[in-house]
């Protein structure tokens, strides 16, 4: 355990493994007492490389892989692909497929932001609102698992349309269930407007301003939640958002309360688009056929649950994009945590770290460092490996156990003959 | 009372509080889990935990202060047990010396401070965090629970003998059928919730801020020993208000089931606290004891005096 100190700082680590956050992260919380100074971050310990991966699929192979940025938000991801992609080619999508891809978005809003409500009650400690949202979340779930085939990676989006269509039938019940969700997110959220407690731990904590806000460019909720009404929705109409009745949600304070209140009444927005796409849905092919992706670049946004998703293509008239480039929210949401926490309690920071909803996978980067003079590459994988293989030789010296290469040498030999 | 009686009610009464425990402990999982429309554990689950723990490695931690960090838990298991053993022997068989009060407030202080002093020899940096919190917390509960214990005294006859105080109120009425009895039982029971460590008051564990806060170096047998000593203090805290405020526990005829009733009772509202809050924040349960829950326990002293003075038994 690490016990740096620095005069009276004292290093906090959070992660790389914790149990606030499911996913590997590192926060280094300096703190005096129990007041954080100072605080850093560290990620990227589970590099993916998926734009380069994404240079190696097919244009139509794509989507499948983009789902897996990030698995709350396996519907905007590809959307936002395959929107960039549909500029290239300028190919007209048929408004059902529209309303379709509207429908499972918002479905994913709703889960993603019940997701969250539930997590953030974990985080202070109130166990029963997580099992609560979580169980108010699950016929979404389950209506998402029947329309599209998946509980989440839906596997939807398709250059030119959808994938699957949805039966009148299952759009009647699709209704259903969303109405079955709006009652008790009310009830959440007047719990949480009415919780004395709540308000202790929430309200004014963490407090993101809103010229801190843009200085930091923070997208969606956590921007909205500090009195920014930015949403791709409204700002830059996709889908059929822009012949919907629905409202952007904005609140000015800032606190973790501001966001948590934006994030249940967006789900209760969220509800209410669903139900015009059905009722508007018009029949008719959900499908265009694409014949070939020229040459060409563009970009594609779609409102993530997050924030704003960015996505950039671009071909030379082959099988695959030449580049593609992603921009996921919590990129520019988490470095926000600067402006947000330093001066808080230890105990409000983990709350306020959670409030932004970060989504460590899709932040991860991989960074290469070069010699300023000769532009070789310091630490490259072959030197990496040089280092782990010196790792495991010392920890074998410690624990005076046998050379790997000798204990496992005769063992591969014997296999591979 | 001989010392072999002693030993023998040592190891029975603790054997059984620790049993209670375990069924107290179970009854609270299994509660919240049913609230949480979860299945939760069966019957065996504390007990099998504890087992399970006793077998796996004790892992100490190089910059650990060795036999601090072994032996703290093993303090705060001694001093619940015996705080156990002589409620139990107060309450049954009406035994017990003048200040005994004092000694049972003072005994269910160790087990807080052992952690304090456990977590500050494990040389971790969030069960050092832990540590100032349960430190805090501890100063912040410790004076009103005191004030609380002094109307149940004032009520029964003005005895620190926790015998004359069960047989007080068996004799004439259970303290908290008065209006500062009933102030007094209110804190008391915040005391307990933030003496057992529970939401709003589990600051110095933390899950999800400081891994496990005072416990995070912990593993194997001594963890398996403050699970013990939780369990008892589940036990015996519970025991200790009916003792005080609700009239003490019987086991023959009717009083066993009345005693029962007033064990489930206290239960269910330590499990219904936890349940329906969310932590708080340390500065905010400190403010919390000392600007509201003090007050309020003066105030029960100053009726309970009044009341005596004027001889007004509502009062």
């Amino acid at each position: 355990m690490s016990t740096a100190t620095n005069g009276k700082r004292t290093l906090v680590p959070l992660g790389p493994f914790h149990p606030l956050q499911e996913e590997p992260e590192f926060f280094q919380l300096w703190v005096e007492g129990e007041t954080v100074v100072d605080l850093d971050m560290r990620t990227s310990y589970n590099h993916r490389g998926i734009e380069e991966l994404s240079s190696r699929r097919t244009f139509d192979q794509v989507p499948y892989l983009v789902e897996r940025v990030c698995g709350i938000c396996s519907a905007s991801h590809p959307l936002a692909y395959v929107q960039a992609v549909e500029t290239i080619c300028e190919c007209d999508v048929p408004e059902r497929a529209q309303y379709l891809r509207t429908i499972v978005l918002e479905l994913e809003r709703i889960h993603s932001h019940l997701l969250w409500v539930g997590l953030a009650g974990h985080f202070l400690g109130y166990n029963t609102v997580f099992m609560w949202a979580w169980r108010y979340r699950e016929p979404i779930m389950d209506i998402l698992e029947k329309a599209t085939g998946n509980r989440c990676t839906y596997a939807t989006a398709k250059i030119g349309g959808t994938r699957r269509d949805i039966p009148d039938d299952l759009m009647s019940e699709l209704v259903r269930a969303v109405d079955s969700v709006a009652g008790p997110t009310e009830m959440l959220t007047n719990a949480v407007l009415d919780d004395p407690v709540l308000h202790a731990r929430l309200v004014n904590v963490a407090v993101l301003t809103e010229a801190d806000a843009r200085k930091w460019c923070v997208t969606g909720p956590t921007a909205r939640g500090s009195g920014l009404p930015i949403d791709v929705r409204r700002d830059d109409p996709y889908c059929v958002y822009d012949r919907i009745d629905w409202d952007v949600i904005t609140f000015p304070e800032g606190d973790v309360m501001a966001k948590a209140k934006v994030r249940l009444l967006e789900t209760l927005e969220a509800v209410k688009i669903i139900k015009q796409c059905a009722q508007q849905c018009p029949s008719g092919p959900y499908d265009a056929e694409v014949e070939s992706i020229p040459p060409g670049e563009a970009i594609g946004r779609v409102e993530a649950p997050r924030g704003e998703t960015f996505h950039y293509v671009r071909s030379d008239g082959g099988r695959c994009p030449v580049r593609h480039k992603i921009r996921a929210p919590s990129f520019v949401n988490v470095p926000s945590f600067r402006a947000s926490c330093i001066g808080q309690h230890v105990a409000d920071v983990t709350i306020a770290l959670a409030a932004v909803d970060p989504c460590y996978s899709c932040t991860e980067r991989m960074a290469v460092a070069r010699d300023a003079e000769t532009g070789e590459t310091l630490q490259s994988a072959k030197a990496l490996f040089e280092l782990s293989r010196q790792r495991t030789r010392w920890f074998e010296q410690q624990l005076g156990v046998e050379p790997f290469d000798q204990r496992w040498a005769p063992r591969l030999r014997e296999l591979l003959a | 009372m001989g010392i072999g009686h002693m030993i023998l009610a040592l190891v029975f009464a603790s054997a059984g509080t620790l049993a209670l425990g375990l069924a107290a402990k179970w009854v609270d999982r299994k509660v919240t889990a049913r609230l949480q429309w979860r299945v939760g554990p069966p019957w065996y689950q504390p007990a099998v935990d504890c087992l399970k723990l006793m077998g796996k490695e004790t892992v100490m931690p190089a910059v650990a202060q060795g036999t601090g960090f072994l032996m703290a838990p093993l303090f705060g298991l001694a001093a619940a047990s015996l705080a156990a053993t002589m409620l139990w022997v107060m309450n049954l068989q009406a035994a017990g010396f003048i200040g005994d009060a004092i000694v049972i407030v003072y005994l269910l202080t160790i087990p807080a401070l052992a952690t304090i002093f456990g977590a500050a020899a494990s040389g971790s940096v969030h069960a050092s965090l832990g540590a100032t919190r349960e430190m805090k917390l501890l100063i912040s509960y410790e004076l009103p629970l005191i004030i609380a214990l002094l109307v149940a005294v004032v009520h029964t006859g003005g005895s620190l003998r926790i015998a004359q105080i069960v047989e007080a109120q068996q004799s004439g009425s259970a303290v908290f059928l008065s209006c500062s009895g009933a102030l007094a039982l209110i804190v008391a029971v915040f005391c307990m919730q933030a003496k057992l460590g529970l939401v709003p008051f589990d600051q110095a564990e933390a899950e999800t801020e400081l891994m496990a806060g005072v416990y995070t170096e912990y593993s194997g047998a001594p963890l398996a020993v403050i699970f013990a000593t939780r369990f008892l203090l589940l036990a015996t805290l519970p025991i200790l208000l009916i003792t005080l405020f609700l009239g003490g526990i019987q086991v023959t005829g009717w009083g066993l089931l009345l005693s029962v009733v007033k064990f489930v009772a206290l239960l269910v509202v330590i499990t219904l606290i936890r349940n329906t809050n969310p932590r708080l924040r340390i500065d905010q349960s400190l403010r919390f004891f000392w600007y509201t829950v003090t007050p309020v326990a003066l105030i029960a002293l100053v009726l309970a005096l009044l009341g005596r003075h004027y001889e007004v038994t509502w009062l």
